[in-house]
């Protein structure tokens, strides 16, 4: 091996994946850097501070045998990656190089792995429903192309086979194309990832599909960059060859854990239960890329899977997650534990951006008023289930019964499908309906007159003796 | 001053958004610099003999040591003039478009220096002020129209009196173009349609006033039982899915204001949009023009620069205190103030300073108080009698949920309404989420005169009859929670009835609805005065025997659930229907046990 340029030896101290040089004129901050090791080996870097008497470089990749005889070299831009339309269809380790044996890609462009923030002014509203297939999703939490919407789950819950079949299963009603896949693990366990790849070569997404891949085993300090470049790619897709993509990016927690490493190898300040002050702002850069922008035809969709550490949603990552992204979907150890695939709980879920992306003219006139009303009806089947707790079913009024029969049915009619079945919108808000219809009506307080008549399955019935 | 030509420092250090430069000596604290070769904008915030260690505005990616800094000698400003309503700004004071257009693109490139006002637009100027006319500091020297108001250009506040040597007549002029000269301290000065604000400073005026008027937001929860009054100070906090935007969205729409500045702090891009594609569409009832025409929206989202973010709550606070200064009312909302402390805490943590509670540096409550602060009704600056205000409405992102975190708490001393936001109501769709029992509001004692005058009704005391309702159901729930709602006597379950009804009726309110969306003071008296004879009404029949069971199946009930949906021009009138129903049905339900 031969290095070329001028290459500078002044490392003072390695620290973790940190390497401390006294100073270097004309260094850049978030320059991307080169270390070679006296053996010939080869790191990635780029620098963190950039001072007169002191540089800081985060190194990607283990550190193990770098030493102060080690040279660096500066490249005299930051970290880029290059993007063309071959990404589709391969592999690649958290630092962006191909891991599956093929090729280098050839650049059609060199895109910066921290992008830019998108123009508020130039981005397109969100507001054309994407049906999932699956109804607890579809009916209640509707995915909105441009939105990011993560999963909220614990460890030992379904979620990898929860996306997977979203993944497997969305479609844009009325449009032709499919959607293209960038998938990122981030500390995954090998056997995970092998399920996903496992999904992806079954319905033939593999050739629309880009994988970014850092493993339990590999570099901490890649985790950093693993959703940088997922979304650069996910970026050239959707905004510069128009194509509709849906990012999946697991497990969200172990990113921040990599943060939290990262920050205190810098003998940062800490915040909250140790993660750095920033971090709201870090997760912004990140989720912040999904979206729509005005006059050009891609969108990205996002969807990060992040575990709740100790299934506590308050806690730092999940509760900053949730004041960026445009909603939640709560997995549930309860309902998974009771035989409920998926086991979405509704309540604590949340669409943001569904109200105005259904409707007539997108989904079925009905979709709002008969999904406030499973909300409310669910909602009051689980308190009658608290209080069954307490006094026993004996000891519930008649209306409190009804509602408990009801959330039972909502929870094996309506959430409970399995993992290859796939819903339409219509099919999934007919079942709402004949869950619905066990109550009175005057339960229906949700639900207007119009649309009752028009729906409900009594009176659809009745229509059509009628008309008969 | 700006003329003056100022040395170049040179930058020793980077480190994120915090640069440090030397060969500074002269640099004031809070001066604005350009920095390195792309002259990114900044603000010096400390000063150590030569060196200055500076925030900058935008990333600092690829600035090097040893790149010049350059400085300004004035502190961060804001252009004040004609033209700033219906502007989409960033945290700096950018036009948005203007900087899509420069950048040539959607997404935000650094470097870009725009005004915010525009230089080319002309504006129809028609004097107010003659040629040796003596004024002072605020007075008005010539109107323009702007919108749906009319804009006032005053004499700026930095010169206190003079005497009018020129004046340009009714015509069409752009801000650029001087429309009086004005001698000051044997000085000519020139008076452009525009000057500059130092935005940490607050606007002067010439006396503060106690705040007693409602400012009607149009949502039943709040004007009738935790208000905010013209010139007041109110925080809503609320864990994330509990409808704290929407809730800010529709005060931005309804709020009986002159201007709204709407500051989108650390938020997300798409909520931006949201306000952009809908604020055009929407029509203000008053004026009938476009909504927009009235605001001001502040845009700097979550993955924008964080020093801008700082900003741009200052920015905001300026233009709104600039239209009050014109005698007008100002709404000032700002989406999340939480953010805006992080964004201070980080660049505290940056600077190296020694952390308080939480890691926010031990001087954040003066500054949360240094924007609460300038709200407020006041009597403006120069010779003239009017008054103006500003009310601020913050939202307050706690994390986790957790109300006691040192932003929510250090805010609730400095508002005056506050309006906790329950996640628990939010799951079951009740929205606005606004929990009863644990929001306030200081202003709603001082407010009874003015709900008698305004409305005909004697608001106040409906308010004071349905709290204790819902105060004494909530206890009941508490009972029924262990014994179950059916072990309880039919008196305490007709309590719970009515409450329910008052909260599903009047509480609940349905921002995406086109009647229930906004909701005038006189229909929200008489709506919650109705609802409230139910349970007057309806406890006869508990005395004569009639089964709760038969009483919770009315059909009047129905239709009182659904009074808040008919149209205001209708609502007197299907008001007494439904009560006249009421009776007929009641009465008929005695009868049968009887």
């Amino acid at each position: 091996m031969s290095i070329y340029g001028l290459v500078y030896k002044d490392v003072d101290q390695v620290k973790g994946p940190l390497v401390i040089m006294r100073g270097v004129p004309g260094v850049a901050y978030e320059e991307a850097v080169r270390i070679y090791s006296e053996s010939g080996r080869e790191w990635f870097g780029r620098v963190l501070e950039a001072g007169r008497d002191k540089i800081v470089i985060q190194v990607l990749g283990d550190t193990e045998g770098l030493d102060s005889n080690a040279m660096v070299k500066f490249t005299g831009s930051t970290l880029k990656m290059p993007v063309s339309d071959e990404m589709l269809g391969r592999v690649f380790n958290g630092a962006g190089e191909p891991i599956d044996g093929g090729p280098r890609i050839r650049a059609d462009d060199y895109r910066d792995i921290n992008g830019a923030p998108i123009n508020p002014a130039k981005r397109d509203y969100p507001d054309e429903f994407i049906e999932t297939g699956l109804s607890s999703i579809d009916g209640m939490l509707s995915l909105i192309r441009g939105q990011k919407l993560p999963i909220f789950s614990e460890s030992g819950l379904p979620h990898n086979e929860v996306a997977a079949q979203i993944a497997r299963q969305v479609v844009v009603p009325g449009k032709a194309e499919r959607f293209s896949i960038v998938f990122a693990a981030i500390g995954l366990k090998y056997d995970d990832v092998l399920f996903f790849r496992r999904q992806f070569e079954e319905f033939g997404a593999l050739s629309r599909s880009v994988l970014f891949l850092n493993l339990a085993d590999d570099p901490v300090i890649e985790r950093i960059t693993t959703p940088r470049v997922a979304l650069t790619a996910a970026e050239y897709l959707a905004f510069d060859l128009g194509m509709d993509v849906l990012v999946i990016i697991t497990d969200m927690t172990n990113y921040c854990e990599a943060l939290r490493e990262l920050s205190s190898a810098r003998e940062e300040v800490p915040s909250r239960k140790g993660y750095p002050g920033y971090m709201y702002s870090d997760l912004a850069s990140i989720y912040e890329r999904a979206g729509r922008i005005i006059g050009r035809p891609g969108s990205i969709t996002f969807m990060p899977i992040l575990t709740m550490p100790g299934g506590d949603l308050t806690h730092p990552i999940p509760d900053l997650t949730g004041y960026i992204t445009e909603g939640q979907i709560f997995l549930d150890l309860d309902l998974y534990n009771r035989g409920i695939y998926p086991p979405i709980n509704v309540l604590p879920s949340l669409s943001r951006l569904m109200k105005d992306g259904i409707g007539q003219g997108k989904t079925r006139e009905d979709h709002k008023e008969v999904s406030d009303q499973l909300y409310a009806a669910y909602s009051q089947g689980t308190k009658a289930r608290e209080l069954v707790q307490i006094v026993g079913e004996a000891g519930l009024s008649p209306r409190e019964k009804l509602y408990l029969k009801f959330a039972r049915r909502f929870e094996n009619e309506f959430v409970a499908q399995g993992f290859r079945e796939r819903r339409s919108i219509e099919e999934t808000l007919d079942i709402a309906w004949n869950i619905l219809s066990i109550l009175p009506e005057s339960e229906f307080t949700r639900i207007s007159e119009k649309t009752l008549d028009k729906y409900h399955p009594k009176k659809r019935a009745e229509a059509k003796i009628k008309g008969e | 001053m700006s003329e003056l030509i100022y040395e170049k420092g040179v930058i020793v250090h980077i480190k994120g958004p915090v640069v440090e430069a030397d060969e500074m000596r002269g640099a004031r604290i809070r001066e604005v610099v350009y920095v390195g070769e792309e002259k990114l904008i900044g603000e010096i915030v400390r000063i150590k003999g030569d060196r200055a260690i500076i925030q900058v505005y935008e990333p600092t990616g690829g600035v090097k040591a040893g790149e010049y800094v350059e400085r300004t000698g004035e502190p961060l400003s804001a252009e004040l003039g004609p033209g700033l309503l219906g502007l989409v700004l960033d945290g700096l004071g950018r036009p948005l478009e203007v900087v899509a257009e420069k950048a040539g693109g959607p997404f935000i490139i650094r470097g870009i220096k725009v005004p915010t006002l525009p230089r080319d637009k002309r504006w129809h100027w028609s004097p107010t002020v003659r040629v040796g006319d003596g004024v002072i500091a605020g007075d008005v020297l010539g109107v323009v129209p702007e919108g749906s108001i009319t804009h006032k250009v005053m004499l700026p506040p930095k010169i206190e009196k003079a005497r009018v040597l020129e004046v340009q007549p009714e015509g069409d002029y752009t801000i650029e173009e001087p429309i009086a000269v004005v001698e000051h301290i044997g000085e000519k000065k020139e008076v452009k349609m525009y000057h500059k604000w130092p935005v940490r400073n607050p606007r002067p005026f010439r006396e503060k006033l106690a705040p007693v008027e409602l400012l009607v937001t149009g949502q039943r929860v709040i004007d009738t039982f935790f208000p905010i009054v013209k010139g007041g100070a109110s925080a809503v906090p609320g864990g994330f899915g509990t409808g704290k935007t929407v809730a800010l969205y529709q005060i931005s729409k309804w709020a009986d204001a002159d201007v709204v500045v709407y500051v989108g702090c650390g938020e997300r891009g798409n909520e931006i949009t949201y306000l952009l594609h809908t604020f055009p569409e929407l029509i203000d009832p008053k004026s009938g023009r476009p909504l927009l025409e009235r605001s001001i929206l502040i845009a700097n989202t979550s993955n924008m620069p964080v020093p801008a973010r700082e900003a741009s709550i200052f920015m905001g606070i300026t233009y709104a205190e600039y239209y009050r200064d014109m005698g007008l009312n100002v709404v000032l909302t700002a989406d999340s103030t939480s953010r805006w402390a992080e964004a201070l805490r980080e660049l505290s943590s940056r600077l190296e300073e020694i952390p308080s509670e939480r890691g926010y540096p031990a001087y954040l409550p003066d500054y949360i108080a240094s924007f609460y602060e300038r709200a407020g009704r006041v009597k403006v600056m120069g010779n003239r009698d009017e008054l103006g205000s500003v009310a601020v409405i913050g939202a307050v992102s706690p994390s986790g949920g957790d109300l006691n975190e040192p932003v929510t708490q250090h805010t609730m001393r400095f508002v005056g309404a506050f309006w906790a936001l329950d996640k628990e109501l939010a799951f079951k769709r009740h929205f606005p989420s606004i929990n009863w029992l644990r929001s306030f509001s200081k202003y709603a004692g001082g407010l009874k005169e003015w709900w008698i005058k305004n409305s005909g009704y004697d608001m106040m005391s409906y308010r004071d009859k349905a709290i204790a309702l819902l105060q004494r159901s909530s206890s009941l729930e508490e009972v029924a929670r262990v014994v179950g709602e059916a072990a309880l006597s039919d008196e305490n379950r007709l309590i719970l009835l009515s409450a329910e009804l008052i909260k599903e009726s009047f509480l609940v309110q349905n921002a995406y609805h086109d009647i229930d969306s906004y909701c005038s003071p006189e229909k929200q008296a008489l709506l919650l005065r109705t609802l409230l004879e139910f349970y007057d009404r309806a406890k006869p029949m508990i005395d004569a025997g009639v089964p709760m069971s038969e009483i919770s199946e009315m059909k009047s009930l129905g239709d009182l659930r659904r009074l808040k949906f008919v149209p205001e021009e209708k609502f007197k009138d299907t008001a007494k229907e439904v009560i006249s129903q009421l009776e007929t049905e009641i009465s008929s339900l005695i009868a049968k046990v009887g």
